[in-house]
Parts: C-alpha cells; sequence; structure tokens
C-alpha cells in the first residue's frame, strides 16, 4: 500500500483541483487542465525510457502522432455511403459501427474508436519494435539521431499525404464513446467528466509504471542505468529490456495522441513535429530524468501554462531555456530533494547572516553534493 | 529523361550537396576535438545567411559575408565559452539536451530579430535569370561560387590540420585530450577554436547558398539531421569523406524528386541515415577498425 501512497496523494489533488476550479467559477480551466493530462502521459512514458532505461528518445512526438492520426483518419470514414458494400455488412454484423445524426441532419456511420484504440497500439507498438530492435543498439548521439529522424520521418509523411490531410490535419473526429453516457469529446457539457477520464488514464498509467519499476523488469533496468556491461555480464537480456520500455513508452505516447485526438476532435501536423519531441524531452529532463512523479508535475505546470498561452510567442524558446538552464545548473532535476535542500540552507544561512554563502552557491552545492 | 535533364539533376544535387557538407564539416571537427555532436550545427549556417543579409544592406556583399562568418564565429566561440565548457563532467544525454537546447535559443533569437519571413542575398555575380551553360545543362553561376568555395574551405582545412602548429595541437586533443594537455597544449582554447571554426565554417556556407536555396529561421534542424546524415555517410571525423557523402546524398535527394513527390525527399534521405546507423556506422568511407575505437 505504501507504494500507492503518491497515487492516492495525486488522486486527492485532482479532485481537489476540479472541485476548487468549479467553486471559483473558473471551469473553463479544466480544458487546458484536461490537455495538459495527455501530455503528462507521454511525459510519463518517455520518463520510463530516458530516466530507467537510460535512453534518450527525441521522436516520442512521431509516436504521438501515429496514435493521433490512425484514429483520426479510420473514424473519419463515414460508411453511410458505403452501406451497400461487403466491408459495410461485414463490420455492421459485427456491431463495431456506430452511428450518429450530425449538425446538419446527415447520418455519419464510423467505426468504433474502441477498435482504432486497438490498432493505434498495434501499429505504435509494433513501429517501436521495428525501429526499436535495431536502434536502441545504438548510444549517445546516435540515438538521439535515430530517433530525431524517426521523428521527421512520421512529420513528412503527415505533412505529404493527402490521407492525412496533408498541413491541415484531419478535423471532424467523432467522439469516443467509452461506456453509455460517457464520451471522450470536446462537448462543452461533459468538460468535467473528461477532466476525469483524462486523469484517471495517468492514474492507471502510473500504477502501471509504478509496478513495472518495482518488478523483476524494473530492478534489470536499474542495473543496466549503473553500468550496462555489469548487467550483461550478470546475465541481465539488457536489449531485451531497453526494447520492451522503449515499446511501452511509444504506446503511452500513442494512446495519449489517441485520445488527445478524439478530445480536440481533430488533430494537425505540428503534434509531430521535432519541437513537440524535444518538448517532452524537457519535460523529463527539468522533472530530473529518473523522477516519474517530476515528469508528472512538470508535465502538467508547463503544458498548462503554455496551453494557456502564458509564455505568448516565446513557447518555444521557454522550453530551450528550460533544457539550458536544468543542464548547467541542476542536472538532477528540479523536482529532487537535494535542490530543496540547498535551496532551504541557502535561504537559512542568508537568514542567520553569514556573509560567505549566498543561494545560488548552497544550491549548486547542494546539488553536486549528492 | 534525357541527358540534359539528367545534369540539370545532377547539379541541383551537387549544389544541395555542399551545404549538407558544410554542416558535416562542422560536426567533424567540434566531434573529433571534443566527442560532441553539436546539435547547432544548423543554426549556424542559418545565422551566416540572416546576418550577411542584414550586412548587406549597408555594405558591399563581400565584407557583408566576411563579417557575418566572423561574427558567427565568435557566437559559436561564445556557446563553448559560455554553455559546453562548464558541462564537461556531465553525460552523453546531458550534453545532448544542452546543445539541442543552445540550438532552439539560436532559433528563438533569429526569430525574434528578423522575424519569419523568408531571405536570400543577392547573386553574386549576375542575377536569377542569368545561366552558365555546361554540356548543353543550363547552370546558375551561383553554383560554381558553391563548389569553388566548398573545394576551397576542403583544401584550406586539410592544411590547417596538417601543416600549421594550431592544426596540429587540435588534431592531437582529439587523438588524446589528456596527452595533449601534458605536452603543454591549452585544450580548452583548442575546443574553443574548434568551436569557433565549425560555426565560421557553417556560416560561410550558409552565405554562400543562400541566393539559391534561400534562408528560413527554422532551418536549421533540418539542416542539422541531413548534415548528420551526411557525416555518418561519410564517416565520423573526415572532412573530405564529408564532401563526397555530402554530394551523393544530395544526389540521391535531387533524382528522388523526378520519381517520387517532393515531400518525400527527406524520408528518403532520413531513411539512409537509420539504414546506415544500424548497418554500418563506420560509415561508407570510415574504417571499421577506427571506427572500433569510438562509443556508438
Amino acid at each position: 500500500m505504501k507504494r500507492y501512497k503518491s497515487v492516492i496523494i495525486l488522486l486527492a489533488a485532482i479532485i481537489l483541483i476540479q472541485l476548487s476550479a468549479v467553486l471559483l467559477g473558473k471551469a473553463f480551466l479544466l480544458t487546458q487542465l484536461t490537455m495538459s493530462a495527455y501530455y503528462v502521459l507521454v511525459a510519463v512514458g518517455l520518463c520510463m525510457v530516458m530516466g530507467y532505461a537510460g535512453q534518450i528518445s527525441m521522436g516520442q512526438a512521431g509516436f504521438f502522432a501515429i496514435g493521433g492520426y490512425t484514429t483520426a483518419s479510420l473514424t473519419t470514414i463515414n460508411f453511410a455511403e458505403k452501406s451497400g458494400t461487403v466491408l459495410y455488412k461485414l463490420l455492421d454484423s459485427m456491431g463495431l459501427l456506430i452511428s450518429k445524426e450530425t449538425l446538419y441532419g446527415d447520418m455519419h456511420i464510423y467505426l468504433n474508436p474502441w477498435i482504432t484504440l486497438l490498432a493505434v497500439i498495434l501499429i505504435a507498438g509494433s513501429s517501436a519494435y521495428v525501429l526499436g530492435v535495431p536502434v536502441l543498439k545504438l548510444k549517445g548521439h546516435y540515438l538521439a539521431m535515430a530517433t530525431m529522424g524517426f521523428g521527421i520521418i512520421v512529420y513528412r509523411l503527415v505533412l505529404g499525404s493527402k490521407v492525412f490531410g496533408e498541413a491541415d490535419g484531419i478535423s471532424n473526429v467523432p467522439a469516443f464513446p467509452l461506456i453509455p453516457g460517457l464520451e471522450v469529446s470536446g462537448d462543452f457539457q461533459s468538460r468535467i467528466s473528461n477532466y476525469y477520464i483524462a486523469w484517471t488514464l495517468v492514474i492507471l498509467g502510473m500504477i502501471l509504471l509504478i509496478n513495472l519499476i518495482n518488478s523483476r523488469v524494473g530492478r534489470a533496468l536499474r542495473s543496466l542505468h549503473g553500468s550496462e556491461d555489469a548487467a550483461d555480464a550478470m546475465g541481465v537480456d539488457t536489449s531485451r529490456y531497453k526494447v520492451i520500455v522503449f515499446v511501452i513508452g511509444a504506446i503511452f505516447a500513442a494512446v495519449a495522441g489517441f485520445f488527445m485526438t478524439h478530445y480536440n476532435g481533430g488533430i494537425g501536423p505540428s503534434e509531430a513535429g521535432v519541437l513537440k519531441s524535444v518538448r517532452y524531452v524537457s519535460i523529463v529532463a527539468v522533472g530530473g530524468m529518473a523522477n516519474l512523479w517530476g515528469a508528472l508535475i512538470m508535465g502538467l505546470v508547463l503544458n498548462f501554462l503554455s496551453l494557456r498561452g502564458v509564455f505568448g510567442h516565446l513557447d518555444d524558446a521557454v522550453f530551450g531555456v528550460v533544457l539550458v538552464f536544468i543542464m548547467m545548473f541542476m542536472p538532477e532535476g528540479f523536482i529532487c530533494k537535494s535542490f530543496w535542500k540547498g535551496l532551504l540552507d541557502g535561504v537559512r544561512s542568508l537568514l542567520k547572516g553569514k556573509k560567505s554563502s549566498d543561494g545560488i552557491s548552497a544550491v549548486s552545492e547542494g546539488v553536486s553534493g549528492e | 529523361m534525357s541527358a540534359e535533364q539528367v545534369l540539370q539533376y545532377i547539379f541541383a544535387g551537387i549544389t544541395v550537396g555542399s551545404i549538407y557538407a558544410f554542416v558535416a564539416i562542422g560536426y567533424n571537427i567540434i566531434y573529433s576535438t571534443t566527442g560532441i555532436i553539436n546539435f547547432a550545427q544548423g543554426e549556424f549556417v542559418m545565422l551566416g545567411g540572416m546576418i550577411s543579409y542584414s550586412l548587406s544592406g549597408v555594405m558591399p556583399l563581400f565584407p557583408a559575408i566576411v563579417l557575418a562568418v566572423i561574427i558567427t564565429s565568435l557566437v559559436g566561440g561564445l556557446i563553448e565559452n559560455v554553455f559546453i565548457r562548464r558541462m564537461r563532467k556531465t553525460s552523453v544525454m546531458g550534453m545532448i539536451v544542452i546543445t539541442v537546447g543552445i540550438s532552439i535559443l539560436l532559433r528563438e533569437a533569429a526569430l525574434y530579430i528578423w522575424d519569419e519571413q523568408i531571405r536570400a542575398l543577392p547573386f553574386f555575380t549576375g542575377s536569377e535569370i542569368s545561366s552558365v551553360s555546361i554540356f548543353g545543362a543550363r547552370i546558375s553561376p551561383q553554383v560554381i561560387w558553391v563548389l569553388a568555395v566548398t573545394s576551397v574551405i576542403v583544401v584550406a582545412l586539410f592544411f590547417f590540420l596538417k601543416f600549421t602548429l594550431s592544426g596540429q595541437a587540435m588534431r592531437a586533443c582529439s587523438e588524446n585530450p589528456s596527452a595533449a594537455r601534458l605536452c603543454g597544449i591549452r585544450t580548452d582554447r583548442m575546443v574553443n577554436m574548434s568551436f569557433m571554426i565549425s560555426a565560421g565554417i557553417g556560416a560561410l556556407g550558409g552565405c554562400v547558398v543562400s541566393p539559391l536555396t534561400q534562408t528560413h529561421y527554422a532551418m536549421g534542424s533540418d539542416l542539422a539531421i541531413k548534415g548528420f546524415t551526411v557525416a555518418i555517410l561519410g564517416g565520423l571525423g573526415n572532412p573530405i569523406a564529408a564532401v563526397a557523402a555530402g554530394i551523393l546524398l544530395g544526389l540521391i535527394e535531387s533524382f528522388s524528386i523526378s520519381i517520387l513527390p517532393m515531400a518525400f525527399k527527406d524520408v528518403i534521405s532520413i531513411a539512409i541515415l537509420l539504414i546506415i546507423l544500424v548497418a554500418k556506422p563506420s560509415g561508407l568511407f570510415g574504417s571499421s577498425q577506427a571506427s572500433a575505437l569510438k562509443d556508438y
């Protein structure tokens, strides 16, 4: 039970945030909080890959786009025009089609998103596997460039293909009915339920990852991070575990893309851009690399501020500054004990009036002192 | 495809390939003294084009280019001094993250200074419509400029590394930094110099191709990955191989346009990167013996 203490705190915080947003009459903030949750899901998945398996991935936005574009292109096919075809009859007899009346009174018959969710997981998982098996043999710069290359390939494909709407992306993606009465959609009425759907997904993801870290796989990963050669010598199948974690990270990103697309009702090529991938990397770095909760908190804060437009046109620059600043002054991230301890000590000694120490040097001592 | 058309594609490929080679040479110089792949390398090309464009408004073209190259190499030296020098003891992942961060900062600074507009330097000789006929293919005189500058750079770099004291000191640093330090070589200064040289070469490349390919604040990241593909294709640490690989990649891209839609030309070259990385990370021209010492 001790393992889930933080999860319970998170749950309480989620409920508290929702209640205070509604009570303060700021329910509109829930939209950005919901979207942040989906980006957080990508970040915690990447945190497993970067922090725990020690493998950098600069192509996470590519997997996000695979998730979003797969479901968007499949669910926007209107079967109402194809009611005579064999495929239609087959899908209909299996109960895989959903019909809905559009705003203009036409019938929109589309594939059940549960099927596309399955497709998303399969496609993202298998593409991560096919990419990961050869590419994860590389290290450092080579791995970074290879994963970045994968991200650019996905970006170019969605930008250059008619099926994926080229520069316009795909819009009018239908809602995703989870259970009767509960659906993922951008509908104004279902804002609160969507907030809970998104954060429930994050909690489920966190529970899964926490269990993974504390399992045999997690122990193997920790040994791998310490020294790959030593882990190899101890009989840990390092390459297999690296690929497993890479695939898990990719599936997290793709599922996030899937939900985000149904929530927004569309997806555009900017979601697949290199800067989006860099953004996920910076969230993990600022959270402290091997720190799931750090990635979660910083992912929530940074994405929320960015979505609210707090950074204005400096949006991308902020993430660049974050990357440079974090790497230079607090390589262990913002959410780490030594940083706050160092800050606290610095403030304390300032209050005491010791002339020898100022806050910054105490912080850097605190960071390097661990 | 007629013979003239083929020739036209070849010249187009060589031109694009040269710019990739400029980026790849920059990677090589920094990589061989520090073991760092500088993800901000493409940004130097962008800066060269942008700064020389602004300067050409107030002075003749050639002084503007010289000044732009000097300013960009100072920027490169400054980046090493402020960011990279303090990062020596961090992991490779930290190094990647910080150079990516620097590339974003340069790009956003350029967006702030020069806005989103696409710019281009005037043609060095003649204009957009003037052309030289070579074996029936009509090419812009600027292409000849690009080829000439590329060859001068490669030759100059070769002589610099082989015969000057600084060049020899730089090579010593790349072989074995601590031994170089024991011999009295100031490795810090050498690393700083390598950043300045690679920034300057990148900027010069940005100036010569600007009339043909235009300069845009966001062009850096695309060039970074293409330049890396070329550096890997040629085998890291070998400037002449980088030029050969650059031209090869340029030709592949140029001919792919005649078969596939324009948007997919990047897909092909990056697919080549992935294949090379997986199949032969030592590159086409690199020896596998030498690369066995490197850490992939």
